[in-house]
């Protein structure tokens, strides 16, 4: 076997086959080690992947020696080597971290599903991610899916409202996933074809109904499920009810690679040869993604939950990304992919900081947070670093998204869209603010439900959440990776599509 | 002796059901059908044994555990046989490496064959998994049972 060859498919296949193995290890400790070694090595894969794609461009690999566009591609360039390996990066983190804290919200008789649903996930999530053909990611975003819904349900022990929360995501997603493929459906009777790059070529100078509508479900299918703003409202269900660690991973990764579908479908499938595509940007990205930044953070200002409050700021920071690539010029595209990859790093963070809380308070209410500066002063202190970084402080990864995501609006002439941006960052300052003043500011209970001990989370939490809060800050100073690799790769994003320079 | 018809006529079909599972699971590669649907066919038969002895019978001869067993290896055989076209040389699933002398593509056939053995067991155990807890279902799931 010629590893070097065979890496492309190494981050499918070594979680995919390592997963179930999981399900046989007896309960306890044992699955979740599993889990993280399996979660470190398909890193590893992923960073080799990233390397070798900087290296030599763009990575091609046949499943089953069968040559594209008959056969199902993997097709790796930068824009999607930065997601895989944004995705594996968190997933190191988070498995490491979610022992202590799903022994306390899971019963410890299911662990080992639910550390196998969580590896079929990320499975799922980078097999979205890599692929070069557009049935594939249907097959994908269902594994994933499917997974997710199981995760998001196993919450019920903690909450039962978990159960009817991860059904709405069932009824919305499966929805999503419906309109996906119809979508794909009429673009192979239009061009015969199912491999992404022979799409594009099949549909350059077509423009009829069939086309079109396939393009409208494709939309609005990945819009669910990238919880784009009138779509979002499985997210904050989802991610206040389920199990801590799933929030902290489902939050950095699912609505990324989401995104990462839509701007591959819109900039590789469709490209600027697409005339509808022009109105696409006008009329429902610009406005949706505008719309989501003030009406989600507002309505994240008013929660009395800390994890909803920070899904519905997710659902805020989706609409940056969809107002980035709505620009359709380089700069715009560049800061989506930065952004993608930065609000990974801060919700992360935020929501590990919250699984913390939880494991010590048993609660994610407001109240919860009361005085915690005097109880649990690292916890404390690494939500208010990601927190600042959610704001847009300069030193945080943050500042840099909204840095990227000004110049592009500037340079694309919205120049109002720059106002809207630094507007909505004051929303954010209001919702954080308000959490950090509770924690900072107010005396901690004594007695009651949300009084806490005086420890802090144990170290095993504490070490990954601080990781990935140093990569905040890190990210935020060193934007060589992600803002050089982002350009590079929305050049070569634009290119393929057609636009100009 | 209660249900005589039944439990005579159950008898009767149980064998015969399994071989057209297995009929379907290897006439797979041929025509209409393979592993997922001879996996179900395989799964009725014992759902028509649960229907007419009751659960706890056919957990006598299928237990619990031995289906979380036979799930996992059914998809290791089937990623396995991907795994070894790579260790033979070629891409996942690359049947051609399996007999790479063949003259008319052999390796595609033994290769499908190996595959659809893993979905049908997957199949038919995450089908009678499925039935277990539906029916053997308490107000609250056994957490012993999981």
């Amino acid at each position: 076997m010629n590893l070097a060859a065979q890496l492309p498919v190494l981050p499918i296949i070594t979680p995919l086959i390592l997963a179930p193995i999981t399900l046989l290890l007896p309960k306890g400790r044992a699955p979740w080690a599993w889990a993280t070694i399996v979660s470190w090595l398909t890193f590893a894969a992923c960073a080799f992947l990233l390397a070798a794609v900087e290296d030599v461009g763009v990575i091609s690999y046949q499943l089953g020696d069968w040559a594209p566009p008959l056969g199902i591609e993997y097709r790796v360039d930068l824009a999607n080597g930065l997601v895989l390996f944004l995705v594996s990066a968190i997933a190191a983190v988070v498995f490491p971290f979610a022992y202590r804290s799903v022994q306390l919200e899971i019963d410890d008789r299911q662990s080992p599903f639910f550390y196998c649903a969580l590896l079929i996930c990320l499975t799922g999530l980078l097999g979205v991610t890599i692929t070069g053909d557009a049935f594939n990611v249907f097959v994908f975003l269902e594994i994933s899916s499917l997974s997710t819904y199981a995760l998001v349900a196993m919450g019920a022990r903690r909450d039962r409202r978990a159960l009817t929360a991860a059904f709405n995501y069932l009824i919305m997603g499966t929805i999503g996933a419906t309109f996906f493929v119809i979508g794909v459906g009429l673009l192979y009777q239009a061009t015969g074809t199912l491999n992404m790059a022979d799409l594009h070529d099949k549909l350059a100078g077509q423009s009829n109904r069939v086309v079109d509508a396939g393009f409208a479900f494709i939309v609005v299918g990945i819009g669910l499920k990238l919880a784009m703003f009138p779509m979002h409202l499985w997210l904050p269900g989802a991610y206040t009810y389920a199990p801590s660690a799933v929030s902290a991973f489902l939050a950095a990764t699912a609505t990324k690679v989401a995104v990462y579908v839509l701007i591959r479908f819109i900039f590789t499938v469709f490209g600027f040869d697409f005339e509808f595509l022009g109105a696409a940007f006008t009329y429902v990205f610009l406005p949706l993604g505008l719309a989501g930044m003030f009406i989600a953070s507002l309505v994240a200002v008013f929660q009395e939950d800390v994890k909803r409050m920070l899904a519905y700021s997710s659902v805020g920071q989706i609409g940056y990304m969809l107002l980035g690539l709505s620009f359709a010029t380089v700069e715009g595209l560049t800061a989506s992919l930065v952004h993608v990859f930065n609000h990974a790093l801060m919700k992360g963070a935020l929501f590990m900081a919250v699984a913390c809380v939880v494991l010590r308070a048993g609660s994610h209410s407001i109240h919860a947070f009361s005085g915690l500066a005097k109880r649990m002063p690292y916890t404390t202190w690494a939500f208010i670093i990601s927190g600042l970084s959610l704001v847009g402080v300069p030193l945080t990864v943050g500042f840099v998204s909204k840095w990227y995501l000004l110049q592009a609006s500037f340079a694309a002439g919205h120049w109002y869209a720059g106002f809207l941006i630094v507007a909505s960052s004051l929303i954010a300052v209001l919702y954080i603010g308000r959490i950090v003043e509770m924690m900072l500011l107010r005396e901690p209970a004594e007695e009651g439900p949300y009084a806490i001990p005086r420890r802090d989370a144990p170290l095993s939490m504490l070490i990954p959440m601080w990781f990935l809060v140093a990569a905040n800050i890190y990210f935020g100073v060193n934007t060589e990776l992600t803002g050089g690799l982002a350009s590079r790769a929305a050049e070569a994003l634009m290119f393929m599509a057609g636009g100009a320079q | 002796m209660e249900r005589l018809i039944l439990r005579v006529t159950t008898k009767i079909f149980f064998a015969p059901i399994i071989l057209f599972a297995l009929y379907v699971q290897f006439h797979g590669d041929y025509g209409p059908g393979g592993g997922f649907q001879a996996g179900v066919i395989f799964a009725v038969a014992f759902i028509l044994h649960a229907f007419c002895f009751g659960l706890d019978e056919t957990k006598k001869v299928l237990p619990q555990r031995a289906l979380l067993v036979a799930m996992v290896v059914g998809v290791l055989f089937y990623a396995g046989t991907g795994v070894a076209t790579m260790l033979l040389g070629g891409n996942l699933l690359g049947y051609d490496q399996i007999d790479p002398e063949s003259t008319h593509h052999a390796g595609q056939h033994y290769g499908i064959l190996l595959v659809e053995w893993g979905v049908g067991v997957t199949v038919a155990t995450t089908m009678l998994t499925i039935f277990y807890h539906f029916t053997g279902r308490e107000p609250d799931i056994d957490q012993e049972d999981w």
